[in-house]
């Protein structure tokens, strides 16, 4: 989240899309309301299925799976047609008026793809500016030359008139223009709306590309920095914010720096790469602190170790290689990964494709699996699973874990605040933390490494791995959190003076400003930097006043960047400090004291001293965006599986999507890997015989893969079977009635999964360019294991991610229902 | 006591009448009895289901939580919780928690309870030989990538900042690359 849960009662338009938020985050809706009874705000609500959030909204309109770019597409050519556009916000803080390389084209001029297409990837050479002498981007203030980013977007976006997007969304203009109206609203600077979205949003072939449709809208209507704005991602793991933060991915290290790559040889290389420079002195261009983040990184992981050498041993990934979850998947299959660690994650029921899933780790030479409960993947060889465990030679580990009241430690939520948890108990019989686990290994390959020696065992040899707890034996394997909580924040290596201050060795590092790229700091995650002092453990902090009335809760534990609880906030002023809300100001300037009052605010400096979007080279929020794989602005494609052509261009899906169905195919790999990753694609025989369009979504009362409800009697008896829901027209149509058992198949899976099936008149049918179109929806919780079970929606999903992401297809793929016939 | 089935019904309609008015004396001392959670030690922690990071209360009492409820004093749910946060009692107080270490060898039917020693020296010894083997030095390119493709890692987001953290630090210093959780999916 750009802002978090409190600050939605701030809102003037709230628009919830991607989410089920009344149903999967109810306590968001406590702000929703307040902003309601408060402010008289309106919500809006945009879904395939008519949810609980629909039933409180004061707005409801459908869409048909995957068809976000088009409404928000046509939501933003209202904006730009209408001049609902908060103009000063537009000019001075976006990057509307940079003028764009001439040669750059874009789906208006190229049916579809944006100049550089190359195969199944883009050059993205004509993504570029027009710069001066200095390296900055020449602008058109005016907003009126052929080639600055506003007349751009509005020549890309004019395509996207309202009769063209509810022909494709199959949604209804009246109430289109409604929501249009009601929401661009908020362009109004005394106004602001909000965007919740979640992984109806995320989970789409160009789920990045919807995500940034919601930028450019907001940017549009100066929604961003302000309070009651935002864009805000409601997270659905307890901390999987923070387990991103610490980057558990291939492609990051903690704190959003970058996995180093096999061309980057060298760590000067590394951080060449990486430091972005900027000449214009407005631009704060915060990435250029890159090095410092990066070598106290390698001094808390590798105390004693000069970090050019400490550079050497972590993994470079090759540059053209993707390693995320699905192809780890496809790893597994070809019987390349020998090994698996699955840390609370239950992949044999939460992947896509996961009969695939479960087909993978029979390859598998070991597994270990830490988690509370017998878990769908560390049973996948039982008879439950389908299969014969003598046929399995996979040997596999299921470790007992603490659950959180049963250890000590933090957790971070959507709002990135990082909020500490204290033990309440012991964890049932020989259950142990997570942290012991991994201690225990690091002790037990580190010894063994000191006995054996073996392949280039320095990494592990002198990796600081000293969390003792306070009080014990170093060498005793205690893992103290606050311990870590400390190496987390960083501490100063050595005496030193900075700007007059004199740290002392061991001292914590008050914050990042002051993280050195000499070596004389550590910090494992510079942007938890200030989280914990040499007095305090800002993480446990519970004081619930609030000064400022405007909810910021700044006692209240912690949160980054530097207690900042509301990020981009340089853009609630305008070029005098004056916040643009005067009922709601996120940040002021107080003249007199030459002072920032508020939230703490994002840049240094006077008012107008420095543009806001400190985070990007150029210091503005961007409207047109060269960053991405698959185009700077969002175009419209259709879902990989679709009945209906791209109304939209020649282009019918997105064109760089790694297409695992062909590669396999091409490679001809294992009949197994053939049928997982296979795909009903457009224009395929096939199509026919799998004509239903198909979502997954949660419920309440469960909670991803099942794992952590599926063993409590209390939700398992609230829902307790697997469901799939559908239109009363569809039922009728299949004479299924409410309750039967159906069928679901899918290419992936023609055998397919039953479950029960749920009529309701919360999906309709929709009309998609004169075709009627059915949409259903399975529960996605279920599995084999828990008190109560049911069939796996995954094992019908496409294994197809998005093209920046590689998040799975999750939200639309086709299917087909049949009754069973007893 | 020999009591015929008359005589028992008899006797027992005379314990119920009894009890009876044992019920409407007690009224008081119901009021006065104290709180379960009167004693119990309170444990503020928070809810981990969703990223909404609700608080809540867990009551402890002779090293045990009977209770848990909405904190509150927390500033974002101020004592509300849905239905799987109002649950939260039945994850520490389940019989279905896994309280042994579980191993099961190639090709067997069940699991087998094995000490943590064993197990952690046994997968301590099943990363070193398969890091040994499969460590890549260099690539295709002949570029030097120090990297393990052989072991995969899945998971993070249901463990605390501080094991996260820990986690990552440990695979990377293995070399692993794919090193995965629950954001990519």
């Amino acid at each position: 989240m750009t802002n978090h849960w409190n600050d939605i009662q701030h809102a003037d338009v709230i628009m919830i899309l991607g989410s089920n938020a009344a149903e999967n985050h109810p306590i968001s809706f406590k702000y929703v309301n307040l902003a309601r009874e408060k402010r008289g705000a309106k919500l809006i609500n945009v879904d395939p299925r008519f949810t609980r959030t629909s039933a409180t909204a004061d707005k409801y309109a459908r869409l048909r799976s995957g068809t976000d770019i088009a409404f928000i597409g046509g939501m933003i050519n209202y904006a730009l047609q209408q001049g609902r556009i908060q103009k000063d916000y537009v000019v001075n803080y976006t990057n509307a008026a940079f003028l764009v390389n001439p040669d750059f084209k874009g789906p208006a001029d190229l049916d579809g793809v944006f100049s550089g297409l190359n195969g199944n990837k883009y050059d993205k050479a004509t993504w570029s500016y027009q710069l001066d002498e200095n390296g900055v981007p020449k602008k058109d203030t005016t907003l009126q030359d052929p080639n600055c980013v506003f007349q751009l977007l509005k020549r890309h976006y004019a395509r996207y008139d309202m009769e063209t997007v509810c022909k494709i969304t199959g949604g209804d203009s009246k109430e289109y223009e409604e929501i249009y109206d009601l929401y661009t609203s908020t362009c109004s600077p005394e106004k602001s709306g909000t965007i919740m979205y979640a992984m109806g949003t995320t989970q789409h072939t160009y789920g990045s590309q919807n995500v940034r449709a919601f930028a450019v809208l907001q940017l549009l209507l100066g929604n961003i920095g302000v309070a009651g704005g935002g864009i805000n991602a409601l997270r659905g793991e307890s901390n999987v914010q923070g387990s991103t933060d610490h980057a558990a991915l291939f492609h990051i290290l903690p704190g959003y720096l970058q996995a180093p790559k096999a061309s980057q040889q060298t760590y000067q290389k590394y951080l060449e790469d990486n430091t972005p420079k900027n000449s214009d002195p407005k631009s704060v261009n915060w990435w250029g602190n890159y090095p410092k983040y990066a070598t106290s990184l390698l001094k808390a992981w590798w105390r004693d170790v000069d970090p050019e050498k400490s550079y050497d041993y972590i993994g470079k990934y090759d540059d053209d290689v993707n390693y995320s979850t699905i192809p780890i998947i496809e790893q597994m299959a070809s019987g390349k990964i020998k090994g698996l660690f699955c840390w609370g994650q239950n992949p044999a029921v939460g992947c896509p494709s996961t009969r695939l899933v479960r087909r993978a780790l029979a390859k598998l030479d070991w597994l270990v699996a830490i988690d509370l409960w017998e878990t769908e993947t560390a049973a996948f060889w039982q008879p439950e699973a389908g299969v014969d465990p003598a046929s399995i030679k996979t040997e596999v580990f299921l470790l007992p874990a603490a659950a959180s009241m049963e250890k000590e430690g933090s957790i971070s939520n959507s709002g990135r605040w990082a909020q500490w948890r204290w033990k309440a108990t012991e964890p049932p019989g020989d259950a142990r933390d997570d942290l012991y686990i991994m201690s225990e290994l690091v002790h037990r390959v580190k010894h063994l490494y000191e006995k054996e020696s073996g392949v280039f065992p320095e990494p592990i040899l002198s990796l600081s791995w000293d969390y003792a707890k306070a009080g014990m034996d170093p060498s005793a394997h205690h893992p103290d959190p606050r311990e870590v909580a400390k190496e987390i924040n960083g501490f100063f290596l050595k005496d030193v003076v900075i700007n007059g201050t004199a740290y002392k060795a061991g001292q914590m590092v008050p914050s990042f400003a002051l993280l050195q790229a000499d070596g004389s700091t550590c910090s494992g995650c510079w942007i938890y930097c200030n989280s914990v002092t040499d007095t305090e453990n800002r993480l446990m902090r519970r004081d619930n006043s609030d000064p400022t009335g405007l909810g910021f809760y700044h006692n209240w534990a912690w949160c980054w960047p530097v207690n900042r609880r509301i990020i981009y906030n340089r853009a609630s002023v305008d070029l005098n400090g004056k916040p643009w809300a005067k009922d709601k100001p996120v940040i002021w300037w107080d003249g007199l004291k030459k002072t920032w009052l508020g939230d703490v605010p994002d840049g240094g400096g006077a008012p107008g001293a420095v543009h806001p979007f400190i985070m990007v080279n150029h210091g503005h929020g961007q409207l047109f965006s060269p960053g991405m794989t698959d185009g700077p602005f969002p175009e419209h494609y259709e879902p990989l599986e679709s009945q209906v052509p791209n109304l939209l261009s020649k282009q019918q899906e997105s064109p760089v999507i790694a297409r695992y169905d062909k590669a396999v195919q091409e490679k001809v790999c294992d009949p197994m890997l053939v049928e997982g990753a296979a795909a009903c694609v457009f224009g395929s025989p096939d199509k026919d015989r799998f004509p239903i369009y198909c979502t997954t979504y949660r419920v309440t009362e469960h909670w991803q893969a099942g794992q952590m409800t599926r063993w409590l009697p209390w939700l398992g008896e609230l829902v307790p079977h697997m469901f799939v829901e559908m239109s009363e027209e569809l039922a009728k149509e299949k004479q299924i009635r409410n309750g039967e058992v159906v069928r679901i198949t899918s290419i992936r899976n023609q055998e397919g999964i039953l479950a029960h099936a749920m009529v309701t008149p919360r999906f309709k049918p929709f009309t998609v360019n004169g075709q009627t179109l059915h949409q259903v929806g399975m529960l996605w919780h279920f599995g084999y294991k828990g008190r109560v079970t049911g069939a796996i929606a995954n094992d019908l999903t496409p294994l197809v991610g998005d093209a920046n992401t590689m998040i799975p297809e999750y939200k639309a793929f086709l299917v087909n229902i049949e009754k069973v016939r007893r | 006591m020999n009591v015929s089935r008359r005589g028992f019904l008899k006797l027992a309609g005379g314990t119920l009448a009894a009890a009876g008015i044992g019920a409407s004396v007690g009224v008081k001392s119901a009021h006065a009895r104290p709180s379960k959670i009167r004693y119990a030690r309170e444990v503020p922690t928070v809810c981990p289901y969703c990223a909404v990071g609700c608080g809540i209360i867990a009551h402890v009492s002779n090293g045990k939580v009977i209770n848990t409820e909405g904190d509150p004093d927390h500033p974002i749910n101020r004592g509300s919780l849905c239905s799987k946060g109002s649950a939260l009692y039945q994850i520490p107080n389940n019989d279905k928690r896994l309280s042994k270490v579980l191993y099961r060898a190639p090709g067997s039917d069940r699991w087998e309870v094995k000490s943590w020693d064993w197990a952690l020296d046994k997968i301590a010894r099943n990363i070193k030989d398969a890091r040994d083997k499969g460590f890549v030095r260099t690539n295709a390119k002949g570029q030097v990538v120090n990297r393990v493709e052989n072991i995969a890692s899945l998971g993070g987001a249901g463990l605390d900042n501080e094991e996260v953290y820990s986690l990552v630090k440990f695979k990377r210093a293995l070399g692993l690359v794919y090193l995965e959780h629950q954001a990519r999916i």
